[in-house]
């Protein structure tokens, strides 16, 4: 307030400021009275076309027979060979299936855990062990995948893997198993294995929509004599739909983008037909056997597809009259 | 208070139900932290028991014969310390330069009249949707001749676009009043910058430094992909990576012997189980001991970015 009225005062005093800033200045003008805005971000956007525009034009070596031992400009051109190629490779439309498969896995697992998780823990009463479940929760997802992935296979391993020993003991196997040679259940390990690490980050935003509920619902609910059930069915539920759209139409999206790290470190040999995705694919075809036009082709296809799925969610959310991404 | 006392009581009313209810809801979340907390728990037993005791087995919340000797060896090894020193070094060096640098342009993109501010703003959230994808990124970093050198890991992600937003998202909360009275004191932008904005944005500043800290901690691909032949560049997590692509290995087939010839076995006092439980341990705790206090910071700064963005 104080310094507001100072403002005021001094306005009175010389009026010239409040005038130059109200009269419509040139473009050039007002660009040569904001030096130091421009000296901030001019930068940062020189480094944002090198490393972020100009990969974008190396999308051309998908199309040309790329040797990296030429010159980028001195490349010979062979229009959609490698796409031919990638369409007819039988290893292509494995990767394919397994990171749709894992990513639909990680997607339905991901949401319903994350919304399950919120809601429980919103029904909790008691400050402190609510706060100590959300710490705790959170934990996994800030560790590496390395340490993830190290955790994991551990936990998996045939001698003192934990999950093992207590799925012995519950007499629900009756010797251990290998999980991570079992390449049938490759796709699962995945999928929990991400929940593990992801799902106390990911009801952070569902917890910050529950506070946005209004309490006088609840407690109308309370006279009315709502059990809990049919406060989260009624109230809860319907109050985390807006956010839950939003969030699926930005994850499908990333139908594509099934994560790299969790099959890459948690990949082996016996594994492979089910870990193996299309990043793995790219990495493999592109830094391994150093064929970078055929890797640079499934990455455009990777992101094409992907764009086309981001739209159509959103213009779907759209005629339904739902909150959308843009 | 007297008020939620009321409401509390009356929620008891609602009968068997919800006692039920709540029984099941905290012993399955007792449960989901047990799960949450125990392999690191376990991993930290095994780090402190003896390496040929821990190959028995049984080892599950306490060492059964307790050692430093998995410590003393894993900082005995000079690969070991200095890929420490380099996880150090990047995490200080890139999540000051890339905070610092992502609230600059924040700051710039938050100021109705900056001639600039649609565009660069477009520029960048743009990038969000598309990538050029791993082949021409790696050519590009070869062309500008980064690989095998430090700077790899702090240029290329310098600003990340979902921090741009949160800390856009804070900076435009700040009352107008007090850039426009500064300015009437003559002060220039970059000093408002430096002693108004920067000050007050305290707060998200926090929430997004422990983001990139702990993506610059937790990094290995960019290491593996573009410094792997530079041994004095390694990070922790990519030696405890290989450590662990070594164990994967040896799954398949090959004998345990043979594989972790090179995982530094060589004192029969350490085993590569023991090695990687105390890697992992040193990998995680840093990150284990800053997060909780941050805890209230980066609840926010993430439903900030989640609403704006």
């Amino acid at each position: 307030m104080q310094i507001g009225s100072k403002a005021a005062v001094k306005e009175v005093i010389n009026p010239s400021v409040s005038i130059s800033t109200k009269t419509k200045k040139s473009f050039f003008q007002r660009m040569m009275s904001q030096k130091a805005l421009l000296a901030m971000s001019l930068p940062f956007l020189v480094w944002l076309v090198i490393f972020k525009y100009i990969p974008l034009w190396g999308w051309s070596i998908a199309f040309q027979d790329f040797k990296p031992a030429r010159s980028l400009l001195d490349q010979e051109w062979i229009g959609l060979e490698h796409f031919k190629f990638l369409f007819t490779d039988d290893n292509f439309w494995r990767v394919l299936r397994n990171t749709i498969g894992m990513s639909t896995i990680n997607l339905v697992l991901g949401f319903v855990t994350a919304i399950g998780l919120a809601l429980l823990i919103n029904e909790i009463r008691h400050i402190r062990f609510k706060k100590s479940v959300q710490t705790i929760s959170y934990l996994p997802h800030f560790i590496s995948w390395v340490v993830a992935a190290s955790i994991v296979s551990y936990s998996l391993s045939l001698e003192n893997g934990i999950v093992n020993i207590v799925l012995v003991n519950l007499g629900i196997i009756d010797e251990p198993i290998l999980w991570l040679g079992k390449e049938k259940w490759f796709w699962v390990i995945n999928g929990l294995t991400e929940v593990w690490k992801n799902v106390g980050w990911n009801t952070i935003i569902y917890l910050a929509a529950i506070t946005m509920i209004d309490p006088e619902q609840y407690e109308a609910a309370d006279i009315d004599g709502a059990s809990r059930f049919q406060r989260i069915k009624h109230i809860t539920l319907p109050s985390l739909q807006p956010t839950i759209i939003i969030l699926l139409i930005m994850n499908l999206g990333y139908i594509l983008e099934s994560g790299f790290e969790a099959q890459y470190l948690l990949g082996n040999p016996m594994n492979l037909a089910y870990s193996e995705n299309l990043d793995i694919y790219v990495l493999k075809y592109g830094m391994s056997m150093g064929n970078f036009s055929l890797a640079t082709a499934a990455g455009i296809f990777k992101t094409v597809v992907s764009f086309i799925f981001l739209f159509t969610a959103n213009h779907i959310a759209k005629r339904f009259g739902q909150p959308r991404l843009f | 208070m007297a008020q939620r006392r009321f409401f509390k009581a009356t929620r008891h009313h609602s009968g068997v139900g919800d006692y039920l209810f709540d029984i099941f809801n905290y012993t399955f979340l007792v449960l989901l932290c047990v799960v949450m907390l125990y392999p690191f728990l376990n991993q930290l037993a095994v780090s402190f028991n003896e390496a040929s005791d821990s190959l028995r087995g049984g080892i599950y919340l306490w060492p059964r014969e307790f050692t430093w000797a998995n410590y003393k060896h894993v900082f005995g090894e000079a690969s070991i310390v200095n890929s420490f020193f380099i996880s150090v070094l990047r995490t200080i060096i890139g999540t000051l330069t890339s905070v610092l640098g992502t609230a600059m342009v924040a700051y710039t993109i938050s100021r109705k009249d900056f001639v600039l501010k649609k565009f660069v703003t477009i520029a960048f959230v743009l990038t969000m949707y598309f990538n050029g994808g791993l082949i021409p990124n790696y050519l590009l970093v070869k062309e500008l001749n980064l690989l095998d050198s430090f700077w790899v890991y702090i240029v290329p992600g310098i600003i990340g676009v979902f921090n741009l937003i949160v800390i856009r998202s804070f900076i435009e909360g700040i009352p107008e009043s007090l850039f426009e009275s500064a300015k009437i004191d003559g002060a220039g932008d970059f000093t408002i910058f430096i002693k108004i904005v920067l000050p007050l944005s305290l707060p998200v500043l926090a929430t997004v430094s422990l983001f990139v800290a702990v993506y610059q901690w937790n990094s290995w691909f960019d290491v593996f992909l573009y410094n792997s032949s530079s041994a004095n560049l390694s990070t922790l997590q990519y030696e405890l990576m290989k450590i662990l692509q070594n164990s994967n290995a040896s799954m398949s087939g090959k004998t345990a012997a043979d594989a972790f010839s090179n995982a530094n076995a060589s004192a029969n006092m350490v085993s590569p189980t023991s090695i990687r439980a105390t890697m992992t341990i040193v990998a995680s705790l840093p990150i284990i001991m800053v997060y909780p206090f941050l805890q209230k910071y980066f609840v926010k700064g993430l439903t900030l970015g989640g609403v704006k963005g």
